[in-house]
């Protein structure tokens, strides 16, 4: 029945290039994660009156942000073959991708931790202020813990951003079922592969969706 | 013992010069529970921040026990914090953390081992009522034990002093009381100075041994509650005052009107004499009535204090031998309002 269907889908291939998307996002996911939280975090703490209050570099960084977020992924990811050539060798494959697609998703990411930031009660910071805590404790057990709803739910919209900036770093031969679709499918003229990778890629992205829902939920004691 | 000398803080705001607290002095002792009392703009919430300097100071001193607060460098004003703990309007707790696990959160940060903070969390859940609650998150608390937290982490570190800013106006009255009883309670048993701000006087009333009424950013006059209530010399003041006592000389016109007999007679109650009988002394000494028409006793600190407006009927004789009476043999203040 299945293969009277999708006639052209090769199965083996499926699930290879289904794993290469489950790897691209997630290990993207990791070091966007870890950018985007530091970036956050020197976003809200440079701000006007916060705890390093500091004008200069809040600038610095607001506008290395906001170029990387406003440059689209098709070109970031030519832009920065030169670059990914030097770090991992090679301008193909899934690794290759991982270096564009962290540049992309991490400023983005780091916007929202820094809304998730200002969430965070004033009052509670002082409280914490007032009893004699340093800026560290302050940012490891006050802000972080109390943005976390907010920084899980911020994660998983990126991570679902993540997914198709991966299939379009298809062009540089990523792989992936972007790649998939795009080279086994269009390109042949075989739309049931377009089609499948396609469901595929919308039973991920709700997978993360409920996965991030869930996960904010049983965070969120407010 | 507490001194704040010539303490100054001006905010720039838009070019404009605002000074919050204007070159203010107070001394504050030991174990007594001190209140300041001013309507909102008055500097009184600035007064309490810049006392463990969550706001700098422009200028003065501010000492606490033998630490002069106001020249300590950053680590030594957060060893210094931590003897000094603080309760807030809106009680300021992690959300993400139960009432033990905020409660534990200031022995943290002094670095107290995980053994001993578990059993001093536990000390400090049954010394502000909440057994049974440990595990409960803020969200799942009424306001009044959400504040039974705040002040539960504030003393955990065993603080000689403690700062209540507006602690209790957001409460309702009921829960309110039991806060200011829970104050009470803690400052007579771990002798622990309080410093409240409120705009309640009410709250003055109560708890307070002592007491300030700031008006732009300046003390204009202080001194034992009992004191202040009864000779209000300030207009704020007085305002503060009748917020207890209610206005009673609207409604005095209306007496005058209407009680013509007899004569009307408003009785200062202070201190110990409010605990007399008088009323039911001099209806039996005397051959008059008594007939209560307004008045209000209420208790502070140090005693009882009040007004009342009393008609006495009799015969003309009698009822200024009445008053002669009060006058002489009592220490209740008389004043005769009319002679009918």
């Amino acid at each position: 029945m299945l293969k009277e269907l999708f006639p052209n889908v090769v199965m083996k291939d499926l699930l290879v290039a289904t794993g290469e998307t489950f790897y691209m996002t997630l290990l993207a996911m990791v070091g966007t994660v870890i950018f985007g939280v530091l970036l956050g975090l020197l976003l809200y703490l440079t701000s006007n009156g916060s705890l390093w209050e500091n004008k200069g570099l809040n600038i610095i960084v607001a506008a290395i942000v906001n170029i990387f977020r406003a440059i689209p992924f098709i070109i970031l990811i030519l832009l920065l073959i030169p670059f990914t050539t030097f770090l991992m060798g090679t301008f193909r494959g899934s690794n290759a991708a991982l270096p564009a697609l962290i540049i992309g998703a991490a400023p983005f990411y780091a916007r929202l931790v820094e809304i998730g930031l200002r969430e965070v009660d004033k009052g509670v910071i002082e409280a914490a202020q007032s009893m004699g805590a340093k800026t560290k404790t302050i940012i490891f057990k006050v802000l972080l813990p109390e943005s976390m709803p907010a920084l899980v739910s911020g994660a998983t919209v990126t991570a679902i951003a993540l997914i198709g900036s991966t299939a379009v770093a298809g062009v540089i031969g990523a792989g992936g079922l972007g790649d998939f679709a795009y080279f086994h499918g269009f390109v042949r003229r075989d739309f049931d592969v377009v089609f499948v990778c396609t469901v595929l890629i919308v039973i991920i992205v709700f997978i993360f969706q409920f996965i991030g829902d869930f996960i904010t939920n049983k965070l969120d004691k407010r | 013992m507490i001194s704040i000398e010539g303490l100054s803080k001006i905010f720039h705001l838009n070019q404009k010069k605002i000074t919050a607290v204007d070159n203010l002095n107070l001394t504050i002792q030991d174990g007594e529970i001190f209140g300041v009392i001013g309507y909102s703009g008055a500097g009184k919430s600035t007064l309490i921040r810049l006392l463990n300097r969550l706001e700098e100071p422009t200028s003065g001193k501010i000492t606490i026990g033998e630490k002069e607060i106001t020249t300590l460098d950053k680590n030594k004003l957060r060893m210094a914090r931590q003897n000094i703990g603080m309760i807030f309007q809106h009680f300021n707790l992690l959300w993400s953390r139960t009432v033990s696990e905020n409660i534990a959160f200031p022995l943290e940060i002094a670095g107290v081992p995980a053994k001993e903070r578990v059993q001093r969390v536990n000390e400090l859940i049954e010394l502000v009522g909440l057994s049974g609650r440990e595990n409960a998150y803020p969200s799942q608390l009424s306001g009044g034990q959400k504040q039974r937290v705040g002040i539960a982490r504030a003393l955990a570190n065993n603080p000689k002093v403690l700062l209540c800013d507006e602690a209790t106006s957001a409460l309702d009255p009921e829960t309110t009381n039991s806060i200011l009883d829970l104050l009470v309670d803690i400052n007579e048993r771990l002798g622990l100075t309080i410093i409240l701000i409120t705009h309640e006087m009410h709250v003055i009333r109560k708890i307070c041994n002592r007491v300030a009424v700031m008006e732009n950013g300046k003390v204009v006059e202080q001194g034992d509650v009992l004191d202040v209530f009864l000779k209000p010399k300030q207009p704020v003041t007085k305002k503060f005052v009748e917020q207890v006592m209610e206005n009673q000389d609207g409604d005095l016109d209306q007496l005058l009107e209407e009680y013509t007999s007899g004569e009307l007679v408003r009785l200062h109650f202070v201190g110990e004499t409010a605990n007399q009988a008088l009323i039911s002394k001099i209806s039996r000494e005397f051959t008059v009535e008594v007939n209560i028409l307004s008045g209000k006793i209420t208790q502070t600190k140090l005693g009882a204090y009040g007004t009342l407006v009393v008609q006495i009927i009799g015969e003309k004789n009698e009822v200024n031998q009445t008053i002669q009476f009060i006058k002489e043999e009592t220490s209740v203040e008389v004043e005769v309002l009319v002679n009918a």
